[in-house]
């Protein structure tokens, strides 16, 4: 047993469940208590998603507890099909249904004697994996078995084309560095073949994965089982270099061209003018120079002043050791501590930013990050969401840089942190973070705001003592107006002291 | 199944699938740990149960709470570790940590599935470290959303300190018939309160309202004459209501049967089977019935009514007259707020409700009967346990002015042209009493009035 207050990465079933409801046409139906269907919610109000959520519970209840699932869990699938007509149904287990140990593969076979549709087990262990692995698990599962059902189409395409693997929903700012991934493979003149799992591609356009020439995964979490398999079936090479910062996306950029110029003349296709991609040295160049504005901003004064200061980074691997690089090698920035909680993915971690920082962290205990801050007292922090509240407890800024996020970071505008205007993304976000706390360092130092002395109207002699303990209750900020809206009522009324009725009586007469 | 029945001069309840969207009942922490002040909430579950408050929690996950989870790991399930050991070793760290007054055990499906004895590992835990351990089974087999308060108050019940006061026993007979729901037994109730005439009458109150609330409700019958002698939760655990026999108690939310049980059974309470205080009507109703039980003639009512309804003529009421809402059901309330918005002169086409107590809720089903027959409206139809997918049919068909549902359907109905008021966010409001009537009207019409606004 563990005492936790907070987990960087939710349980598993969330991770198949957004892997399967990043897919067009795809329905989930998770065997659990009532209740556990809260992914809806999360897709619903972070996502501010448009439509239903294809997941829906096969209730475990007190009679399933007594005799079993028996028929409900067939019973369901089968409803499903026939009213949403899905392509794929995944039976999605919980913790709870783990433990009850039914065979649930039996289930999923009777059901798909009935059904019209596919319908899968998701193949995970909620007690030997989190959220990430599971994600990633189950996309390899999903294109696995439509590979080995439906067969594959290995005619590559004339022109050099790229599937995009590990995009999918709640993913940190995933859209965003889609679309920008998209445009730097369009300007190189490469063809996007397929984005999974969250593209527009339908579960039948899976079986043409292997046309592309090679696979791109952005992302260390989701993504790398896929590739691997696909590599070990078919021959695709991958590339998983992320291209985040300057030096990591023209690296990221060269590894496609090395990998495509590989692959051509391993199939014998000449690079000829229809297919040739460009000259990446002279696109990096000119891309780094005009588009991203962060090699400048290095070089900046803005850029100096943040020289040798001290920064702390935490978050998922791939963001956490990206953005290491980034502080260091571009901006010149002390990282006094970089961490992940990716315990599973520690050693590449360590790896990645070892000779980067002054310490390495990995945890998923929440106290021991904030520890770390209160120990280290960075200028500025970059970080989860809870880093954030950490930084707002002891008074440093912070920047968020990767998942668990709130709805903020579901921004509306474009917010790649990947590719050229990923770089801009981050220059001003980190940035902001340091000039902010500069700024209210000067503050400080030149004795704070000058309306620090108009203080709230402190007379509460006409207030009985009970109204007085009863307004304590009213919220900070809306106290004053709650205490002037009474005052003036009980002036109108001559109620002298303000009593406990009298306030509520102001209120019904205010409202 | 999926056919809207004709709307009938009767109220008529049917059940569906049970496939709806609802909170964890484990939600309940969220509102009672801030409620009890002194307490910490421990949630025996796994990570699912973590993720799930985390989320739900919001904001207040930061401001360091006093809940935590005791995240079951495979070697707990497997039963390789010792139960007993683990959760005394983690209450002892609570307790040098927080210091609480109680430490709360949230029992959830998990501890209930590999058969985790709390109820018998507690009395011993709690001798050994010398705090009160309740244990609550606030579980997603069992319960839906707000009925977690209902589970944690009941186990509460049972630690309120007996009242000493033996003037107010009741004779063998009386208590006795006490067991019976008390809408059945004014008679008996009046007989007692001639017996109590010579004191000041008085009542425990259960339910966890907002402490204003509270001071409200506690003032209307202040009002009266009657003095409310506590409340179940309290303030602080150390301040938890005496009770006893012949102890008068009465809800305010609809959604507290067990806890309404336990008092009858296992405190030998009387309880006084009311509408609840939701609304003008509904608080007046309430007001009465508490009254008439005990044997106080109740003053200013009416106009107190009137004059609430009188200020809401010229803004709300204008809005919603003859609108129609449509409520997928979730957390219980859905009764009394039905009851109200018919009051309003809306019109209801569906009342889902997860669970329907027709005992503990019979006065405010009565009032609900009543309400229509005056607004001459058709009685909505009652479903228990809904099925989502049915109801977004019937939703669809009906095209109501306003649908009261959760998160998860919300925004994609939304989407649909169909406007939607967030049925959570009445869980975590002010809507009791009188005095909070045009802050409830401003939750339910926010969708109408924005509606409105934009073009």
């Amino acid at each position: 047993m563990k005492l936790a207050y907070w987990m960087y990465a939710g349980p598993a079933h969330i991770g198949t469940l957004r892997t399967a409801s990043s897919f067009k046409s795809v329905q989930s139906i998770m065997h659990g208590p009532l209740g556990d269907d809260y992914f809806n919610v999360m897709r619903s109000m972070l996502e501010r998603e448009r439509d239903f959520t294809g997941v829906t519970i096969s209730v475990v209840d007190r009679h399933v507890l007594g005799s079993g699932s028996q028929d409900k869990i067939v019973e369901n699938i089968t409803r499903k099909d026939k009213e949403t007509n899905p392509d794929l149904i995944i039976l999605t287990p919980t913790c709870t249904s783990s433990i009850l140990q039914e065979d649930l593969q039996n289930f999923v076979n009777r059901a798909a004697l009935e059904a019209k549709t596919d319908v899968l087990l998701a193949d995970v262990n909620h007690y030997r994996v989190n959220e990430l692995q599971a994600a990633d698990r189950t996309l390899e599962q999903i294109v696995r078995y439509y590979l080995e059902k439906y067969g594959s189409d290995t005619q590559k395409t004339e022109k050099p084309s790229v599937n995009i693997i590990g995009i999918f929903t709640l993913g940190f700012h995933n859209q965003h560095d889609c679309r920008e991934l998209k445009r730097i493979l369009y300007d190189l003149n490469i063809q996007v073949n397929l984005v999974i799992p969250e593209g527009n591609s339908s579960l039948q356009d899976l079986t043409k994965l292997p046309k592309a020439w090679f696979n791109l995964v952005p992302y260390r979490e989701v993504g790398l089982m896929t590739a691997k398999y696909l590599e070990s079936t078919f021959s695709m090479p991958y590339v998983s270099t992320t291209p985040m910062g300057i030096l990591e996306t023209a690296n990221c950029i060269r590894e496609i061209s090395d990998t495509i110029k590989k692959f051509s003349s391993t199939l014998s296709i000449p690079l000829d003018e229809n297919n040739k991609i460009h000259d990446v040295e002279s696109y990096i160049d000119l891309q780094t120079r005009f588009i991203s504005q962060a090699a400048w901003f290095s070089r900046s004064l803005d850029c100096q002043n943040l020289t040798g200061k001290k920064a702390i980074v935490f978050g998922d691997a791939t963001h956490a050791a990206y953005m290491t690089k980034i502080l260091v090698r571009e901006m010149g920035i002390r990282v006094a501590c970089s961490g992940t909680y990716c315990k599973h993915d520690a050693d590449w971690f360590r790896e990645q930013v070892a000779g980067y920082c002054d310490s390495i962290l990995i945890t998923e205990s929440h106290s021991e990050v904030a520890n770390a801050i209160t120990e280290i007292s960075p200028a500025a922090i970059f970080g989860t969401q809870m880093e954030r509240h950490v930084g707002k407890r002891t008074d440093i800024p912070c920047g968020v840089i990767s998942a668990p996020v709130h709805i903020q970071n579901f921004s509306m505008s474009f917010r790649p942190f990947l590719g050229f205007e990923g770089t801009n993304q981050i220059a001003d976000l980190v940035y902001n973070s340091f000039s902010l706390g500069m700024e209210s360092h000067l503050l400080e130092i030149f004795s704070g705001h000058d309306t620090k002395e108009i203080t709230e109207d402190k007379k509460t002699d006409f207030w009985s003592e009970e109204a007085l303990a009863e307004l304590k209750k009213v919220p900070g900020p809306f106290r004053g107006k709650a205490k002037k809206g009474v005052e003036k009522y009980a002036k109108e009324q001559n109620i002298f002291p303000i009593t406990v009725e009298a306030m509520f009586a102001a209120r019904e007469a205010n409202s | 199944e999926n056919t809207i029945e004709k709307t009938s001069d009767e109220l008529v309840c049917t059940c569906e699938t049970g496939n709806y969207h609802t909170f964890c009942p484990i939600s309940c922490v969220a509102w009672l740990f801030s409620k009890i002040t002194d307490s910490f909430f421990l949630v025996i579950g796994t990570k699912t149960c973590g993720y799930f408050l985390q989320n739900a929690l919001g904001v207040m996950i930061f401001a360091e709470p006093r809940y935590a989870m005791a995240e079951l790991e495979e070697s707990d399930i497997s039963a390789k570790l010792n139960d007993y050991k683990e959760l005394k070793r983690l209450c002892l760290q609570i307790r040098q940590d927080r210091k609480p007054s109680v430490i709360i055990w949230i029992g959830t499906c998990t501890t209930e599935i590999i058969k985790m004895d709390l109820e018998g590992m507690a009395p011993k835990i709690e001798n050994e470290i010398q705090i009160p351990i309740i244990v609550a089974r606030a579980n997603g087999l069992d319960y839906a959303f707000t009925q977690g308060e209902d589970t944690v108050l009941a186990s509460m019940a049972y630690r309120c300190p007996t009242i000493s006061n033996t003037s107010q026993d009741l004779s063998v007979q009386n208590s006795t018939a006490s067991l019976s729901l008390s809408h059945d037994s004014n008679k008996i109730d009046k007989q007692d309160n001639q017996q109590n005439s010579k004191t000041t009458p008085g009542i425990v109150l259960f339910g966890s309202v907002p402490s204003t609330v509270e001071s409200q409700l506690t003032l209307e019958l202040k009002k009266q004459g009657i003095n409310v002698l506590g409340w179940l939760p309290s303030q602080r655990y150390e301040e938890l209501p005496a009770l006893g026999k012949g102890v008068y108690v009465c809800g305010v939310n609809p959604f507290l049967s067990r806890t309404a049980t336990t008092l009858m059974r296992r405190r030998k309470c009387l309880l006084i089977g009311a509408p609840f205080p939701i609304g003008p009507d509904g608080t007046r109703a309430w007001i009465e019935k508490i009254c008439s039980v005990l044997g106080v003639q109740p003053k200013g009512l009416q106009e107190r009514e009137e004059k609430i309804w009188e200020k809401l003529k010229g803004t709300y009421l204008n809005l919603i007259r003859g609108k129609s809402v449509f409520f997928m059901g979730d957390n219980l309330l859905e009764i009394s707020l039905s009851r109200f918005l018919i009051s309003c002169g809306m019109i209801v086409y569906e009342i889902g409700i997860p669970y329907l107590d027709r005992r503990y809720q019979a006065a405010e089903l009565a009032l609900l009967e009543k309400t229509c027959i005056k607004m001459k409206v058709p009685m909505p139809r009652i479903v228990e346990k809904p099925d989502n997918i049915y109801q977004v049919a019937r939703v669809k068909a009906l095209n109501p002015d306003l649908v009261v549902t959760g998160l998860s359907n919300a925004n994609p109905l939304l989407y649909r042209n169909i406007n939607v008021k967030w049925s959570t966010e009445l869980v975590f409001s002010c809507i009791h009493g009188f005095t909070n009537t045009a802050d409830l009207l401003a939750i339910m019409t926010r969708p109408l009035q924005r509606d409105s606004v934009l073009q």
